[in-house]
């Protein structure tokens, strides 16, 4: 018996239901942004961007850029009506560069013209004067000046820098941590449409539209009522579609008030790669203290983390990586340090896991570093250090863990992954072998779940029922195809017990569902769907409460269900009773929201229960690297994953294969290069390499773990968008044990990504050649 | 110039003649701009993503082919002869292609912006039925779509669900009426679109196209412009005057003989894959890394020599091979070995208005053994940060001739000749002698810190590919120490 009671006799909840577009997907007729048919007249909008990363802009003569032929009009700082921001929060990311160039290629003007390739062409005619300044480029750079964006901030429990200082043999090192491009497929884009009376309709590719239209009311000083933002889908956002955005779609709506026509922007791909942000990269150092068999005692750490040169979303990312440097792991006296640091490179923004994935990669590392030294399988150190159940429960941050399955959840991959065959069967391929290596590795994720910006976690939805029993379903989630949309069509359609074709999913705009938060920190079904099934309920019982009228019958013996409405025996279709419904004056349009439980966050004092639930999951994986050239394969991947009790088996599968893919390309071969003078030289996906098919294993084994949410979720689910990324730190640990293997007992010097040059150099480090 | 016929390909069942447009269009900005025909998408502009993949459609050898193209930076001209195949054209009659519906039902799309381009390469992948269609070629044939939301796996099999029958599609239905049609379009009459400043011409003779050159040496040379497209659609170069090879049968061919290959300039990568990997598993290997099925049905093994890249994948190879170059300007025509061609960084051994027509490529003779070895961050589509390419005379135990080339470690494709010269007598299995020899690579190169690698690691790593060349020669075997297992080469048909 299941201890939520559900599941019995769904129609389309946990079922593994195709996305809704998949059809339009693979015949190309699902529309984007740029696909839209454009209005007559429609202009195009390309930004021209600082030519350094720092410095002070001593002369911008557009002249040459105004007179070529097809180029409308040029727009600077000076032709905004109001106020020149774009930012989320902090009111510090200027849509237009003015005197001060905080990065290379910052926007400081944007050609508007008849056509795309006029505009592109057009910018490169601008004559732009700096004088240079030396640049903060790295993380390293930025604690050499002291250059802190925003104050630091802690979690502390206990003493641990005494257990430290008494500690016989603590461990200690630093760690680097990349960046990642989001290389959403879809750049950024947006159209904007000048309507009547002064208000706009944009279309934009934004996870965020309620921003969207904030941001551009500031910059065009009209009312949030003026302006109504659409969103069918986004050809991917993993995050950085949620703040940034909005500028695009403000440059383009300024192109629309100074000319009057429909304007049009769509970032060329290494435009898109230099003016937007992206993960932020780490330098984390490290102290910590552990007992003979493993466990930890205490831990210091400091996260010093590039935020690039504005706030955007910085703080609650850092946060983020400070709430998940314990991933599941228990650490009795503990004091977690973060400063946020200002470069002069573009400003770092959200990207799937939101800070997390950084703080939990350290973890890992922590652990295979008191594996090492202490010379216990690495599994067995985090065995050790894993939450308890009724003790060893709380986090650094004062919430206690309530939900804890991870020892359950790895015990059971463990077995199924066969663990402790193939580590000994990699001992005995080391053995015989001269220059390949095999690591293997099993690793949990504990993902809290809830924005810890506690009233973004509210939500809203709008469903109507029309006269022939079809249902219109809106929602303020946003599709990215993570498959929200088609999660909540589930949602409604259980509801009202009828096929899923018969609820129409509808783009989301700002017109039906207002003050919407981003789709963001995996929310998106936890929230839109709780809140469509409020809407869909409340018509629900209004039609209920009328056919129990009208057939004279107790309201509580009306059900829904196979496209009919019953009582008892008694039956008709649910478009018969809609109609008559409507006949008798119902009303059959509901808004519904949901605004998530339980949850508290004094950030001031650090404590509180900032997450509604942690989501769990596990990885195993075994790699073999190149001893004489740093090449590695991934030989075998398992994963276990917590996703409470699917809402949609396929959906929730595929996001977590593809985000263990995403992540296992943040910690192997993508790498964000910036040169000394601050420009980014791995710019498109010629010099960016993301995986592709072929650095998926072929055994790659994913199944679910069986774990009702305890807490009262949609049909107990749990969020899935961001806790699969963190199942790659599994590779990146697999990584450092085959390095490790070379030299047992020392500490394996690996920083991520682990490219071939990384990984040649640990090896050198290891045998102690390097 | 004299005016002759225009551009003429076959798309959605109609003959178009194309005649009046701009010598730099892409394929991709006439299909979304000009046709409105919006299901092929641009991800990245370079070639790169394949969000843009769209299928050509050529008779060879008697058959029709379909091969994958990046539409971002293929040039309408380019299109002469050919069927023009898109994502729109494979649904037929409110059903689904087996590709499209595999897809589907494999749960293959997620965001979907990048789908139109996997539905493309795996139609062509569909036709290749006289092929391998297993995994490794699922693989092979995907190498040039990124996907940045499934994690692959359910798109690989879908590809190998509905590769599983044979073709059964209207395309495959009317395949021999379409290439009858496309036969039809091969002529020898020169192709030409524009006028004297600015034009794009497909000559279809040596003579002619020396004769275009000749005359207009300032025009640009384009083989499969997977390297061109990327001047025109992100250095926004302006190219006025385009001459094709791709239409001269004396550059599209490969000759045989006992004891070399003579490759034609037009020939492409895949067109040579089948010639050069039976040379030898690792160029097999190395060609079927090059790039992405896409860039290898497009770009030219001429002009990948030709664009003088410090980092072309095939100059190393061909250099220590012992290759040489046919050029020929105007009437004259003259031989050259490959490793004099490149002078310095971005500049070449030829003349403004010469066309490097062939190359020659000595086959290994008995007692030779090869190693080639490509270092990059990602084993697909990547450029190198280093590859070596090591052909070593063995007498005996003893090495009698070493000849090595590298590229990515200096401003050109060059030898290695310091180490070389350490290396000729040198027992095979002598390690100190051995190393000894590859610490001679700093007399050799100077290489730079890039974004690809630092120079502490091109030298680290070129050094230990000589040493992991010499391991494999001296123990007779490849397997122990390679990561990805050796194939026969994968032959497209």
């Amino acid at each position: 018996m299941r201890p939520d009671g559900e599941g019995e006799g769904l129609r389309h909840i946990h079922q593994p239901i195709r996305h809704d577009a998949a059809d339009r997907h693979v015949t190309g007729s699902a529309p984007y942004i740029d696909d839209i048919r454009e209005p007559e007249g429609t202009l195009h909008v390309v930004p021209g961007g600082a030519p350094v990363a720092h410095g002070r802009l001593v002369r911008l003569d557009l002249a040459a850029v105004r007179a070529v032929p097809g180029v409308v009009a040029v727009l600077t700082a000076a032709d905004i009506p109001a106020v020149n921001d774009v930012s989320p929060v902090a009111g510090d990311d200027p849509l237009f560069a003015v005197d001060t160039i905080a990065f290379h290629g910052q926007p400081l003007f944007a050609v508007v013209a008849e056509s795309r390739d006029t505009a592109r062409r057009a910018v490169r005619l601008a004559v732009i004067a700096v004088a240079e300044e030396p640049p903060l480029v790295d993380v390293a750079d930025a604690l050499a000046a002291d250059a802190d964006l925003m104050p630091a901030y802690a979690f502390r429990r206990g003493d641990p820098e005494a257990v430290l200082a008494a500690s016989p043999a603590p461990v200690a090192g630093t760690l680097r941590i990349g960046g990642q491009e989001h290389f959403y497929l879809e750049g950024q884009a947006a159209l904007v449409i000048p309507e009547e009376d002064g208000t706009y309709l944009i279309h934009s590719s934004t996870q965020h539209p309620s921003e969207v239209q904030h941001v551009v009311a500031r910059v065009l000083g009209i009312t949030d009522a003026a302006i109504e933002v659409a969103v069918r889908r986004m050809g991917g956002g993993f995050g950085g579609k949620e703040s940034q955005a909005s500028g695009w779609a403000a440059m383009a709506a300024l192109a629309a008030r100074v000319t009057g026509r429909p304007a049009k922007i769509r970032l060329d791909r290494d435009d898109d790669f230099i003016m937007t942000g992206k993960r932020h990269d780490f330098l984390v150092s490290y102290r910590a203290a552990h007992d003979p068999g493993g466990r930890v005692e205490a831990v210091e750490v400091r996260f010093a983390g590039r935020c690039g040169y504005s706030h955007d979303l910085s703080s609650s990312i850092n946060d983020r990586t400070m709430f998940h440097a314990d991933n599941a792991y228990f650490y009795p006296q503990v004091h977690i340090h973060s400063r946020r640091l200002k470069t002069h490179t573009v400003s770092n923004t959200a990207f799937r896991g939101f800070g997390g994935p950084q703080g939990m990669v350290f973890a890992e590392h922590l652990m295979d570093r008191i594996a090492w030294a202490t010379g216990r399988d690495p599994l067995d150190v985090r065995y050790a250090n894993l939450y308890g159940t009724d003790e060893r429960n709380i986090t650094p941050y004062g919430m206690v863990v309530e939900d804890n399955v991870a020892e359950a959840l790895m015990r059971q991959l463990e077995a199924t992954s066969d663990y402790r065959a193939r580590r000994a069967a990699t001992a005995a391929f080391n053995a015989g072998s001269r220059v390949l290596k095999k690591g293997i590795a099993l690793t949990p994720v504990k993902f809290g779940i809830s924005f810890t910006t506690t009233f973004l976690n509210q939500a809203g939805a709008l469903v109507h029922v029309y006269q022939d029993g079809s249902i219109h379903l809106n929602h303020g989630g946003t599709e990215m195809g993570q498959g929200l949309f088609v999660k909540v069509a589930q949602v409604v359609a259980e509801e009202f017990g009828v096929a899923l074709d018969r609820v129409r999913i509808t783009a989301t705009h700002t017109g039906k569902v207002p003050n919407t938060s981003p789709t963001a920190a995996s929310s998106g079904t936890d929230m839109n769907g709780m809140a469509a099934k409020a809407a869909a309920a409340e018509i629900k019982g209004r039609i209920a409460e009328f056919i129990a009228r009208d057939w004279q019958v107790p309201v509580a013996s009306i059900a829904f269900r196979d496209d009919r409405v019953w009582s008892g025996e008694r039956s008709l279709s649910f478009a018969e009773v809609v109609k008559k419904a409507y006949l008798a004056r119902t009303h059959l349009s509901a808004a519904g929201f949901y605004a998530t439980p339980k949850i508290t966050w004094d950030r001031p004092k650090a404590t509180g229960r900032p997450f509604f639930y942690f989501a769990y999951g596990a990885s195993c994986s075994e790699v073999t690297i190149d001893t004489l050239t740093g090449e590695f394969t991934v030989d075998r991947v398992d994963i276990l994953h917590d996703a409470g009790r699917s809402l949609n088996p396929a959906i929730d599968i595929g996001q977590i294969e593809g985000g263990f893919v995403q992540g296992m390309g943040w910690l192997t071969m993508e790498e964000l290069v910036f040169d000394a003078k601050g420009r980014l030289r791995t710019h498109a996906p010629s010099t960016y390499k993301i995986p592709t098919a072929r650095d998926v294993p072929e055994d790659f084994r994913v199944a679910f773990f069986d774990n009702p949410n305890r807490e009262d979720t949609i049909y107990r689910s749990k969020a899935i968008g961001e806790p699969p990324l963190m199942l790659a730190n599994s590779v990146f640990c697999a990584i450092a044990d085959a390095v490790h293997a070379l030299a047992p007992g020392r500490a394996v010097a690996l920083d991520a990504p682990a490219t071939p040059e990384a990984i040649l150099f640990a090896c050198s480090k290891q045998t102690g050649e390097g | 110039m004299t005016t002759t016929r225009p551009i003429r390909f076959l798309h959605r069942g109609t003959l178009v003649e194309a005649a009046g447009f701009a010598p730099m269009t892409t394929v991709l900005d006439w299909l979304r701009l000009d046709r409105r025909l919006t299901g092929t998408k641009e991800g990245c502009g370079e070639g790169d993503c394949g969000a843009c993949t769209v299928a050509l459609g050529r008779v060879k050898d008697g058959r029709l082919v379909y091969e994958p193209a990046n539409a971002c930076i293929l040039l309408l001209g380019q299109l002469d002869g050919a069927e023009l195949v898109t994502v729109e054209d494979l649904a037929a009659d409110g059903q689904l292609h087996p590709v499209q519906q595999a897809l589907v039902d494999h749960h293959g799309s997620q965001c979907g912006f990048c789908t139109p381009g996997f539905v493309m390469s795996l139609f062509t992948l569909y036709h290749d039925a006289g092929g391998a269609r297993d995994r490794a070629a699922v693989l092979s044939r995907l190498a040039g779509n990124l996907c940045r939301c499934t994690g692959y796996r359910p798109i690989v099999d879908a590809a190998l669900a509905a590769c599983a029958a044979p073709p059964a599609d209207g395309h495959h239905d009317r395949r021999t009426a379409s290439a009858a049609i496309l036969a039809g379009l091969a002529d020898t009459a020169d192709v030409c679109v524009g006028d004297e400043n600015a034009f794009f011409a497909a000559p279809a003779s040596l003579d002619a196209l020396a004769a275009l050159m000749e005359s207009h040496p300032d025009a640009t040379l384009v083989g499969g412009a997977t390297d061109v497209g990327l001047w025109i659609t992100k250095q926004l170069r302006t190219l006025p005057k385009l001459v094709h090879t791709g239409r001269v049968a004396a550059l599209r061919a490969i000759e045989q003989t006992a004891t070399a290959l003579t490759i034609g300039a037009a020939v492409t990568y895949a067109e040579a894959e089948t010639a050069l990997g039976a040379l030898d598993p690792d160029i097999a290997l190395l060609i079927d890394r090059l790039g992405s099925a896409q860039v290898r049905a497009a770009g030219t093994i001429g002009g990948n020599v030709a664009n003088g890249s410090p980092i072309g994948d095939m100059p190393p190879l061909l250099i220590a091979l012992g290759a040489t170059v046919t050029l020929r300007c105007g009437g004259s025509v003259r031989l050259l070995p490959l490793e004099h061609f490149f002078l310095a960084y971005g500049r070449q051994d030829r003349a403004p208005g010469e066309i490097l027509t062939h190359v020659t490529v000595p086959r290994p003779e008995a007692g030779d053994h090869l190693r080639v070895f490509k270092i990059a961050k990602r084993h697909d589509q990547d450029i190198s940060a280093v590859m070596m390419a090591l052909k070593v005379r063995l007498d005996g135990r003893r090495i009698a001739a070493a000849r090595t080339a590298f590229g990515g470690m200096a401003g050109i494709p060059k030898r290695a000749t310091a180490v070389e010269q350490a290396l000729a007598g040198v027992c095979v299995d002598d390690t100190g002698a051995i190393a000894a020899a590859v610490a001679r690579l700093r007399d050799d190169f100077a290489p730079l810190d890039d974004h690809r690698a630092s120079a502490a690691y091109r030298l680290r790593v070129a050094g230990n590919l000589i040493t992991k060349g010499l391991m494999e020669i001296a123990a007779g075997e490849r397997s122990s120490t390679r990561l990805v297992p050796l194939r026969e080469a994968h032959h497209a048909a």
